[in-house]
């Protein structure tokens, strides 16, 4: 069946409730309505009050309390209305998320995961368009998902779900409803830490994920000159080192292609990497397309920030031709 | 235009022991005197191993360690309440806590020596570790009584907290959420007066802090937290209150950090020194000897027994505690993820390239 990615997260927290009486989802305005994008619409029916849990506005209060739910035998899915108000929970990602288990030398462990709406598209309001994958990503200790679709969003959350680490699952609000895909009405897993080869080709790669897909996708109709290969991280951390290598020891040219701003970006780290490891396969400086290192700026000015296909273009042609 | 009364508040000091060992009998918690030595024990016990880790960190046998003299009451009287299935939520300051738990005190010392494997919980005790971030762990400890409560557990959790910790955020997070879903815990604030430097007056402009229970819906009381028998009533209380199903309870044991805030810290620049001597005169311990000697069940062999039993008792555990063999940098990378992604193999293997001087 034909759905927008808000429907394929709904089916896979509903699949994994009925699977495991454990999971639980807890966070503002998540039960009675559904969500301030439905992505948990109808579960409070289905799960009762105990399952799908209205709570008080408190985003510390939300993830604090998960942690606990998890050390107690509960499988907790906070949901932050958006994840640039997860900056107020930051202490407990940082501080204890991502700390447990190697604090108590793996005999305590947080089967969790923290799902928020993040990037920008939609002309929202201030603090409610960051991208803010990296900051998860320097906690050391947190597994990081971005999906860039309903397929890959209903897999990867079951998987996110099931993985006995702490999970920062991050889901693009600009693609809830822009588009559909065929998901699978019955349950399915997509394994963390594997990355998607989109599409193959030979001049040049491009590394890209969550809603920066159908940017690239978008840019490589304007460029059918040359061979793109598309690569969908998926995973964001830890990330598929291995399929990046062989991709860009094949071409030899990368554009790498994130929403976030770019210093000390993931975009960054997966450069860095790369050079390291392909230095002499490299035909080309690896070029990095990201917004620019300014706060997200209100939406009157929105589009100038987010990366456009025209500046993943600019890249292609650049390495393209260096 | 009208007003009406919406509610009438209040909140009550409780004291079953005076500073000079007289009790309140219609207050009297009904445990047996052999209970009582026990708590004595346990108190006397505490204090010799505090007194024994400030010895080591001042040899640098050991890091940073937190004193806990003078909250002997609080510690013991308030964990002694507590069933084994019950959960200890603590702060960084509740060695008494742990020891009335039965936590291995060899682990205790490895542990403030900086080797966090004393962390470890192989039997899945219902304690978690020491937790640093001020008042973080209150949110820990709601979330794991709303396990409880969800999977219908007989357990109730208490969390220990100091004065500072009433300031942060998360404090009236867990109170708010404790309340909203009437959860099977007991914050139990131990209110020593002294955040580091910072008096407890500039904490807060409120009376007590018992009373910041009433704003979220549930009962704070105010003990005297150097008197164990009132710590102990008022926190079993608490834990039957919970255990029945009728929620939260604050107490605000009031008590004094006779120590500096750690032993990287002095207090003397910042405290007037007749303030410690005052609190001196309702030391938790002596008060208990007082009432042994009205009671005429005290002698100085009696004394002599304990403190020379708890302090073998200590040694033997600093020397256990100390020849533990340092942790290997093998495990550094260890327990991180449930299983070790490539960048940490890659640097494990670096770091060990770099400490046996592997040749390229």
């Amino acid at each position: 069946m034909k759905v927008h990615m808000v429907a394929a997260i709904n089916a896979a927290l509903k699949q994994e409730m009925q699977k495991d009486p454990s999971v639980m989802c807890l966070g503002e305005d998540i039960g009675v309505n559904g969500g301030v994008f439905r992505v948990t619409d109808k579960l409070q029916e289905e799960f009762g009050k105990d399952r799908v849990v209205d709570t008080p506005l408190a985003e510390a209060g939300i993830v604090g309390a998960s942690i606990g739910l998890a050390l107690g035998g509960m499988k907790p899915i906070p949901e932050i209305q958006f994840s640039g108000f997860s900056y107020q929970a930051f202490h407990h990602i940082k501080q204890h998320m991502a700390r447990f288990r190697q604090r108590t030398h793996n005999t305590m462990h947080l089967p969790m995961v923290l799902r928020a709406p993040c990037s920008g598209g939609i002309r929202a309001l201030e603090h409610h368009s960051e991208s803010p994958e990296a900051f998860f990503i320097h906690c050391q200790g947190i597994k990081v998902v971005m999906p860039s679709g309903p397929y890959d969003a209903k897999g990867l959350l079951i998987s996110a779900i099931r993985d006995p680490d702490p999970v920062v699952f991050l889901e693009p609000k600009k693609i809830y409803r822009s588009f559909k895909e065929e998901v699978p009405e019955e349950e399915y897993t997509l394994e963390l830490g594997k990355a998607k080869l989109v599409k193959e080709g030979k001049d040049v790669t491009i590394i890209t994920w969550g809603a920066m897909l159908k940017v690239v996708e978008a840019a490589a109709e304007l460029c059918k000159d040359v061979d793109l290969e598309i690569i969908d991280l998926r995973t964001l951390w830890p990330y598929d080192m291995e399929t990046l290598v062989k991709s860009t020891n094949k071409t030899g040219r990368v554009v790498v292609v994130q929403e976030a701003t770019r210093a000390c970006s993931l975009a960054s780290d997966i450069a860095a990497n790369l050079q390291e490891r392909c230095i002499l396969k490299l035909e080309a400086p690896i070029e990095r397309v990201s917004a620019w290192d300014i706060p997200f700026p209100h939406f009157a000015l929105e589009n100038y920030f987010l990366p456009n296909p025209q500046r993943v273009l600019k890249s292609i042609r650049k390495v393209r031709e260096f | 235009m009208s007003i009406e009364e919406k509610g009438q508040f209040s909140v009550h000091y409780v004291q079953v022991m005076d500073k000079d060992g007289n009790i309140d009998m219609t207050l009297h918690p009904n445990l047996d005197e052999s209970k009582i030595k026990e708590l004595y024990h346990l108190m006397m016990l505490l204090r010799v191993m505090d007194e024994k880790c400030f010895n080591l960190q001042r040899s640098g046998k050991i890091g940073t360690y937190a004193q806990t003299r003078g909250q002997e009451a609080s510690e013991v009287g308030s964990a002694f309440a507590l069933e084994e299935r019950d959960w200890v939520v603590p702060s960084f300051r509740e060695m008494g806590v742990f020891i009335v738990r039965g936590v291995d005190k060899a682990k205790l010392i490895q542990g403030w020596n900086g080797d966090t494997r004393a962390f470890a919980n192989p039997d899945g005790a219902h304690n978690l570790p020491l937790s640093i971030p001020i008042a973080s762990q209150l949110l820990h400890a709601v979330g794991l009584a709303w396990a409880a409560k969800l999977q219908k557990k007989d357990e109730v959790v208490m969390v220990y907290f100091g004065d500072g910790a009433t300031s942060e955020g998360d404090f009236h997070e867990a109170m708010n959420f404790a309340g909203v879903y009437k959860l099977p815990i007991v914050f139990f604030n131990q209110n020593n007066q002294w955040a580091i430097s910072t008096p407890r007056t500039i904490q807060t402009a409120t009376q007590t802090i018992a009373q910041k229970a009433i704003a979220y819906g549930f009962e704070g009381v105010q003990v005297d937290g150097n008197d164990v028998l009132g710590v102990y009533r008022i926190t079993k209380e608490a834990i039957e209150k919970a255990r029945r199903g009728e929620g939260p309870t604050l107490i605000e044991a009031l008590t004094f950090r006779m120590g500096d805030h750690t032993t990287s810290d002095d207090a003397a620049k910042y405290r007037d020194p007749a303030l410690v001597e005052e609190w001196k005169q309702k030391d938790p311990l002596l008060r208990l000897e007082k009432y042994f000697q009205k009671k005429g069940t005290w002698s100085d062999e009696y004394k002599n027994w304990v403190v020379s039993t708890v302090t073998k008792e200590v040694e033997d555990a600093v020397a256990a505690g100390l020849s533990v063999e340092a942790p290997s940098y093998e495990q550094l990378f260890d327990d991180v993820f449930a299983e070790k992604p490539w960048c940490l193999v890659e640097q494990q293997q670096q770091l060990k390239e770099e400490l046996e001087g592997k040749k390229e």
